[in-house]
C-alpha cells in the first residue's frame, strides 16, 4: 500500500463524515445561509475543529459567498484552503545531527502511546537503514520497561532501561553515554506519562533535558509530543503547557485510525504553530507516517 | 477563556437587571456563552444542543428575583440542570452474583489497568475478595503491568503470559478464583476501537460467557466530540452499566461526561484523579457540572481540607486564636497543614475562577517562601517561637544562618507574622462578641 493510500485509509473516517455531511448541507440548500451555515458549523465542530476555529472557517465561507456571488464558492475548496492555511507545511522528518547520536526526546499525557510511538520511531528510522538505540525513561509506570523492553526485542533494538523508582534523568544520561559509545543515529528518550498540570512532573522533565543537554551540546534536539486523536480541546492545553515547560519541536498525533479526528491539530498549530511530523494509525510498528499537511487537508475534504 | 464562565454569563445578563422576567430575545446572548462553555468544554454539539433547549425551557418566564442577579439565577438553573442530567444520585456497583464479574472496556490508554487495580483496592476496602483477571493479550506487557499493581496492593491477580484466547483465561479465572474463595473478579481487557467489530466481537464473546454484573467504560475526561460515538457503539454492542471517568487530575474540563451520559443513559460510577491507586472517587455529579461550566470545586476542596486536619487541633487553634495567643510554633503548625492538602496549584485550581487565576502565575514561588518560613520557624528554639520578643539581633542573626535566609527576610517573615497575630487577636474579640449574641461566625481556618 502505497503512503497515501495508506494515508488516506486511516483518515477514511473523517474524512467520509465530514464529506458526506457537507454534501447533505449543500445539496439541500445551496444557499449558504442561516441555517445552512449553522450545520457546517457543526460538522467542523463533531471533527474537534473546536469553537475557534471553526468560527473562522465558517466566516471564511460567508466571505467567499458574498463576495462571488451564488455561482462562486465551492465548501470543500474554501474549507481546505483555509486548514492548509493553518497548517503551514514544514518539513516533516526529524534532524539529524552530525557528530554523534541525534537525541529525541517523545513526551505527553497518560496513555497518548508514547511508548509505542518509540517504538514505531525506531522501527521507521531502522528501516531508512538508521541506527537507533531506545531509553526506558519511564520509571514510574508498572511495567512501562516491560513494555518497551517487548518492542525492543521485536524490533531487534537495543534499549537502555534503569529499575522502577530510579531518576529518569540518570536513565537518559546513561543512555546518551550508550548511544555516543555505540555510535548509533538516533536516541529516543521514552519519557513516562504526565500530565501538563502537575508542576513537578514538569519539573522532572526540564531535569532530564538539562541533564542530557549538559552532556551533548543541543540535546535534545527533538522533542516531540504525543497526542491522542480522541482528545478533545484539551489537547491544545496539553500543547500550551508542554511547550512552556520544554520548549516542543513538533507533535505526533496517534490513534488517527477508525476515528474522526484530525481537527484539533488544525487547532493547535494555528496558536503554536508547532508542525506535525508524525501520525499513528494503528498498532504495527509500521504503522507510522510522516505527516504531510497537504495531504491532510486533501484528505479531510476531498471527495 | 481568560475570564470565568460565570462573570461571563454575568455580563451577559447585566441588561437584564429590573426588566422582571427572562424572556427569548434577552437571554439569547447569555445562551451563546452557554453553548460556547459546553463546545470548550467538549461536550458534543448535539447533546450542548439539546441541553441549551432544556435550559431556554425552564429559564423562560422565570421571575428575576430582585434580590439575586439574574445571571447568577440562570447559572443556577443551568448547574442544577446540569446536575440532574449527569444522574443526580450516586449509582453503586451491583455485586451480587457469586462470583460478582466485572469487565473493563475502553479505548487505548484510556487507563483501564490503573483503574482496575484502583477499584480492586476499592472493593478490598469494602470487605470483598478482589481478583484481578489479566485480560489484556495484544498489548506487550500488560500483563505485567497488572502484576505489579496486583503485588503493590496485596492483591491475587490471575494471569497466563502467551495465552492469546480470552475466553479460555476467562474459564480458568473463574475456577481459580472458587478455588481461592475470591467472590470479585475485575477483568482488564484489552484497548480497542469501538469500530474495530472484530476485537469487540471478542468483548461481547467475553460477556456473554462470564455474564458479568458491571460492564464499565473507562473514558479519559479529555475526550473530545468522538465520546459520543465511543460511548454509543460499545453501549449497543456490550450493553453497558456504567462509566469510569479517568485523569480528571488534569485540566480537562470533562465535557465527555455529559456527552456520554446523554447518549447511554448510564451513570458514571468513578473517577480517576490521580496516578496513585489511592487517588479513585465515586463520581459526584454537582462537581462535575461545576467543573463542566469552569466554576470550581469547592466542595471537594473542603472535603480534602477536612481529611488534613485534625479536628481537636482545629478546636485548639480557634481557642488560640479567640484568646489572641497565636504563637510562631501554631503558624508553624499551619504551614504544615496547609502542606497537607498537597500542592498549591491543585487547591487553587478548585476554587471558582483559580484555574484561570493561575495561569501564567508560578505559585511554587509562593510555595518556596511557605517552606523558607517553615525552616526560619524550625531555627528558633522553643522558647523564642513562643516569645517571639527575644529575638535580638544575635539570635537574628543565628537563626538567619541556620536556616540558609538573610536577615532581612527573616525580620519581614517576623512582620508579617506580627500583623497576622494583631489580626486574629481582633478577630477573637469580633468572635467574642458576636458569640454573646447567639450565632457567631465560623473560625478564621474554617470550621467546614
Amino acid at each position: 500500500m502505497g503512503l497515501f493510500s495508506k494515508f488516506k485509509a486511516g483518515l477514511a473516517q473523517t474524512h467520509s463524515r465530514l464529506v458526506h455531511e457537507i454534501k447533505r448541507i449543500v445539496t439541500r440548500s445551496p444557499k449558504l445561509t442561516g441555517s445552512s451555515l449553522e450545520e457546517l458549523e457543526h460538522a467542523l465542530i463533531g471533527a474537534d475543529f473546536g469553537p475557534a476555529m471553526t468560527l473562522q472557517i465558517i466566516a471564511a465561507v460567508k466571505l467567499a459567498y458574498e463576495t462571488r456571488g451564488a455561482t462562486g464558492p465551492d465548501v470543500f475548496a474554501i474549507a481546505r484552503a483555509e486548514v492548509e492555511k493553518n497548517l503551514a507545511s514544514s518539513p516533516s522528518d526529524l534532524l539529524q545531527v552530525p557528530g554523534g547520536p541525534t537525541v529525541v526526546s517523545i513526551v505527553g499525557v497518560n496513555g497518548t502511546g508514547k511508548t509505542t510511538t518509540s517504538a514505531k520511531l525506531a522501527h521507521y528510522f531502522q528501516a531508512q537503514k538508521k541506527t537507533v538505540l531506545l531509553a526506558a525513561c519511564d520509571t514510574f509506570r508498572a511495567a512501562a520497561i516491560e513494555q518497551i523492553k517487548v518492542w525492543g526485542h521485536r524490533l531487534k533494538v537495543e534499549v537502555i532501561a534503569g529499575s522502577y523508582g530510579a531518576d529518569a534523568a540518570s536513565v537518559a544520561h546513561d543512555a546518551v553515554t550508550a548511544a555516543q559509545a555505540r555510535g548509533v543515529d538516533y536516541l529516543f528518550l521514552d519519557t513516562a506519562g504526565r500530565l501538563h498540570t502537575k508542576h513537578n512532573l514538569m519539573q522532572e522533565l526540564q531535569k532530564l533535558h538539562r541533564v542530557i543537554g549538559k552532556q551533548r551540546a543541543g540535546a535534545p534536539h527533538e522533542v516531540l509530543l504525543v497526542l491522542d486523536a480522541t482528545t478533545g480541546m484539551n489537547a491544545l492545553n496539553q500543547a500550551r503547557e508542554f511547550h512552556k515547560a520544554v520548549p516542543l519541536t513538533g507533535l505526533i498525533v496517534t490513534k488517527l485510525d477508525g476515528t474522526s479526528k484530525g481537527g484539533m491539530v488544525v487547532a493547535i498549530q494555528k496558536e503554536l504553530g508547532l508542525p506535525v511530523k508524525f501520525i499513528g494509525l494503528g498498532e504495527q510498528p509500521e504503522d507510522l507516517q510522516p505527516f504531510d499537511a497537504k495531504q491532510f487537508a486533501q484528505a479531510l475534504f476531498e471527495e | 477563556m481568560f475570564e470565568s464562565f460565570s462573570s461571563k454569563l454575568q455580563g451577559a445578563f447585566r441588561n437584564l437587571r429590573g426588566l422582571g422576567r427572562i424572556s427569548e430575545s434577552n437571554i439569547a446572548e447569555a445562551l451563546r456563552e452557554v453553548r460556547l462553555a459546553l463546545l470548550e468544554a467538549d461536550v458534543n454539539f448535539k447533546v450542548a444542543r439539546d441541553f441549551i433547549e432544556r435550559v431556554k425551557i425552564k429559564a423562560l418566564g422565570a421571575e428575576v428575583i430582585a434580590s439575586i442577579q439574574p445571571g447568577q439565577q440562570i447559572v443556577k438553573i443551568i448547574s442544577d440542570e446540569l446536575t440532574e442530567l449527569l444522574g443526580s444520585t450516586q449509582a453503586a456497583l451491583d455485586l451480587s452474583g457469586t462470583p460478582s464479574c466485572l469487565l473493563m472496556v475502553g479505548l487505548h490508554g484510556a487507563g483501564k489497568t490503573t483503574s482496575s487495580g484502583k477499584l480492586a483496592r476499592l472493593l478490598l476496602k469494602q470487605g470483598r475478595l478482589p481478583l484481578l483477571v489479566a485480560a489484556d493479550v495484544y498489548r506487550p506487557a500488560a500483563m505485567d503491568q497488572l502484576e505489579t499493581l496486583g503485588q503493590q496492593l496485596g492483591i491475587p491477580v490471575f494471569l497466563k503470559r502467551g495465552e492469546t484466547d480470552v475466553l479460555k483465561i476467562a474459564r480458568e479465572a473463574l475456577d481459580f478464583a472458587k478455588a481461592n474463595q475470591r467472590n470479585t473478579l475485575i477483568f482488564d481487557t484489552a484497548g480497542r476501537l469501538q469500530i474495530d467489530e472484530a476485537l469487540v466481537q471478542e468483548l461481547v464473546r467475553l460477556r456473554d460467557f462470564v455474564k458479568p454484573q458491571e460492564i464499565l467504560l473507562v473514558l479519559d475526561a479529555a475526550t473530545g466530540q468522538e465520546a459520543v460515538n465511543v460511548a454509543t457503539h460499545f453501549d449497543s454492542a456490550l450493553q453497558l452499566t456504567g462509566a469510569i471517568l479517568t485523569k480528571l487530575d488534569g485540566d480537562a474540563r470533562g465535557g465527555a461526561a455529559l456527552s456520554l451520559k446523554a447518549v447511554t443513559g448510564r451513570p458514571i460510577k468513578f473517577i480517576g484523579t490521580g496516578e496513585k491507586l489511592d487517588e479513585f472517587e465515586p463520581f459526584h455529579p454537582e462537581r462535575m457540572a461545576s467543573r463542566i461550566l469552569g466554576m470550581g470545586d469547592v466542595v471537594s476542596l473542603v472535603e480534602r481540607a477536612a481529611e488534613a486536619v485534625d479536628e481537636d487541633d482545629l478546636k485548639r487553634m480557634e481557642e488560640k486564636m479567640r484568646r489572641g495567643q497565636f504563637t510562631l510554633e501554631d503558624f508553624l503548625d499551619q504551614l504544615r497543614q496547609m502542606k497537607k492538602l498537597g500542592p498549591l496549584e491543585n487547591v487553587m485550581k478548585m476554587l471558582p475562577g483559580g484555574a484561570e487565576a493561575m495561569k501564567g502565575q508560578d505559585l511554587s514561588k509562593q510555595e518556596r517562601e511557605f517552606k523558607h518560613m517553615e525552616a526560619m520557624i524550625c531555627g528558633m528554639t522553643s522558647q523564642e517561637r513562643r516569645t517571639p520578643a527575644l529575638l535580638n539581633a544575635k539570635r537574628r542573626i543565628r537563626v538567619a544562618k541556620g536556616s540558609g535566609v538573610t536577615v532581612t527576610e527573616l525580620n519581614t517573615m517576623m512582620n508579617k507574622f506580627a500583623q497576622m497575630q494583631q489580626m486574629m487577636k481582633k478577630m477573637g474579640k469580633f468572635q467574642k462578641m458576636m458569640g454573646k449574641m447567639g450565632g457567631g461566625l465560623p473560625g478564621m481556618l474554617g470550621r467546614r
